[in-house]
């Protein structure tokens, strides 16, 4: 073994400004692509120039819901299901923040399924970024909306046989403006997609696949979190402006990510200024910053 | 991806590029914080130059830590800091002062 060089090991990371120290280590399990999502939101969040105080985020129940519990930012963690209604409300309330989303696929899919309809239907300006491990991880490993026909779980020991939700092709119908997908692997392109979802005006939803090697991987044989990353490099093709119908996840094959809706649609408060603008004063913030293409093809 | 080539052996073109005087490979100092380490294995795997390896020894919570085996090989691409889920390991660049003289390295 070759000898450990002291200056290596030290306490603290220069993320830790962002984190709420009194939280850290977080519960999440070894392997879990959760981390990796927050890192990739926390660098996100950090270059979009949006002042720090002028963002908060918002998460609901679940794995994915203690971020709000870990970030170091005005953050609301709400009761199950009901992150996108308290969003909205703070959004309502003061239009001059930027207010983001980060819950997991049970939370914004199942149990506020209906909210999010709704809130890409009025065409909210806020961001979602919902972690998608396909089960209910904290409670179990239950079958969730998102299971993949065939997939165990502990609620589907013979295999799902329920149609599940794509979640692209559900945000896109409902009315989203921006919508893309990436693996947790693909932590650059995540991060830039998070950057440029962040800054559009309107209903933006980045769906991160990621590794839940304690259940999800575990009931179906995939391995640890580092053998499901290596499964996202070898199955994921990147497809921008692929149609939304068309990227459904399935038990195994290609796992198409990208950016798949990019498009302007006037937002809620545009909608209410122009109806109700000449007898009531609607502010509309300023802070948004118009299309910023951000990279995201590496390879 | 190769065997990887520390700043010691001389890296190998198929061209030796115009501007090789001008161009200067960066350098990273590799920094771990290792009771936060959950032992994934992200940053081992996915180094793409082959300059983590998991420590034989292990923390406090019983997982087996990275160390740099092979620090001067170090890129500083940061994809280690990205991929890593605890927020246990970052790097900061270490070029050493840019380079001025004419350094010929391709031939
Ligand atoms: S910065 Fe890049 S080259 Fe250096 S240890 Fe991390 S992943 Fe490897
Ligand atoms: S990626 Fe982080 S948690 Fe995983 S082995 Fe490396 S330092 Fe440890």
């Amino acid at each position: 073994m070759i000898q450990q060089q002291e200056s290596t090991i030290v306490e603290h990371h220069p993320m830790d400004v962002l984190l709420r120290q009194d939280r850290i280590p977080h519960i999440w399990c070894s392997g879990c692509g959760l981390g990796t999502s927050l890192t990739a939101f926390i660098n996100a969040v950090r270059d979009c120039g949006i002042p720090l105080e002028k963002i908060s985020v918002v998460s609901g129940i679940g794995c994915t819901g203690r971020v709000a519990g870990y970030l170091n930012l005005d953050s609301f963690h709400t009761t199950h299901g009901r992150a996108l209604p308290f969003a909205v409300g703070l959004h309502l309330g003061n239009p001059s923040l930027k207010v983001i989303v980060f819950s997991g696929d049970g939370d914004l899919i199942s149990i506020g399924g209906n909210h999010f309809i709704h809130t890409a239907r009025k065409n909210m300006d806020i961001t979602v970024i919902c972690v998608n491990n396909f089960n209910y991880g904290m409670t179990g490993g239950q079958g969730a909306p998102t299971t993949p026909l065939g997939s165990r779980s502990t609620t589907t020991p013979y295999g799902n046989f329920e149609f599940p939700f794509n979640i692209p092709h559900l945000a896109a119908a409902s009315g989203a403006t921006y919508v893309a997908r990436w693996t947790a692997l693909d932590t650059r392109r995540l991060k830039n997609s998070m950057q440029e979802a962040i800054l559009r005006r309107g209903f933006s939803v980045v769906e991160v696949i990621s590794p839940c090697p304690t259940l999800f991987g575990r009931l179906n044989r995939l391995g640890t979190g580092l053998d499901m990353m290596k499964s996202y490099q070898e199955n994921s093709v990147i497809r921008h402006g692929a149609d939304p119908a068309s990227v459904a996840m399935g038990k195994d094959g290609k796992i198409i990510v990208g950016k798949f809706v990019d498009i302007e649609r006037p937002t809620y408060l545009d909608m209410m200024k122009q109806a109700l603008g000449g007898r009531f004063n609607i502010p509309i913030p300023e802070r948004s910053v118009d299309k910023t293409e951000i990279p995201m093809d590496g390879e | 991806m190769g065997e990887p080539s520390t700043s010691s052996e001389k890296p190998k073109y198929w061209r030796t590029p115009l501007d090789i005087d001008k161009l200067q490979m960066p350098k990273g100092k590799v920094f771990i914080i290792k009771e936060r380490c959950k032992g994934c294995g992200f940053c081992v795997e996915y180094c793409p130059r082959d300059v983590l390896e998991l420590s034989y020894e292990f923390n406090s919570k019983g997982y087996h830590y990275p160390y740099p085996k092979n620090e001067e090989a170090c890129v500083n691409c940061k994809l280690c800091d990205m991929l890593c889920p605890e927020f246990a390991i970052y790097t900061v660049d270490a070029t050493k002062e840019k380079k001025t003289e004419v350094e010929k390295v391709g031939n």
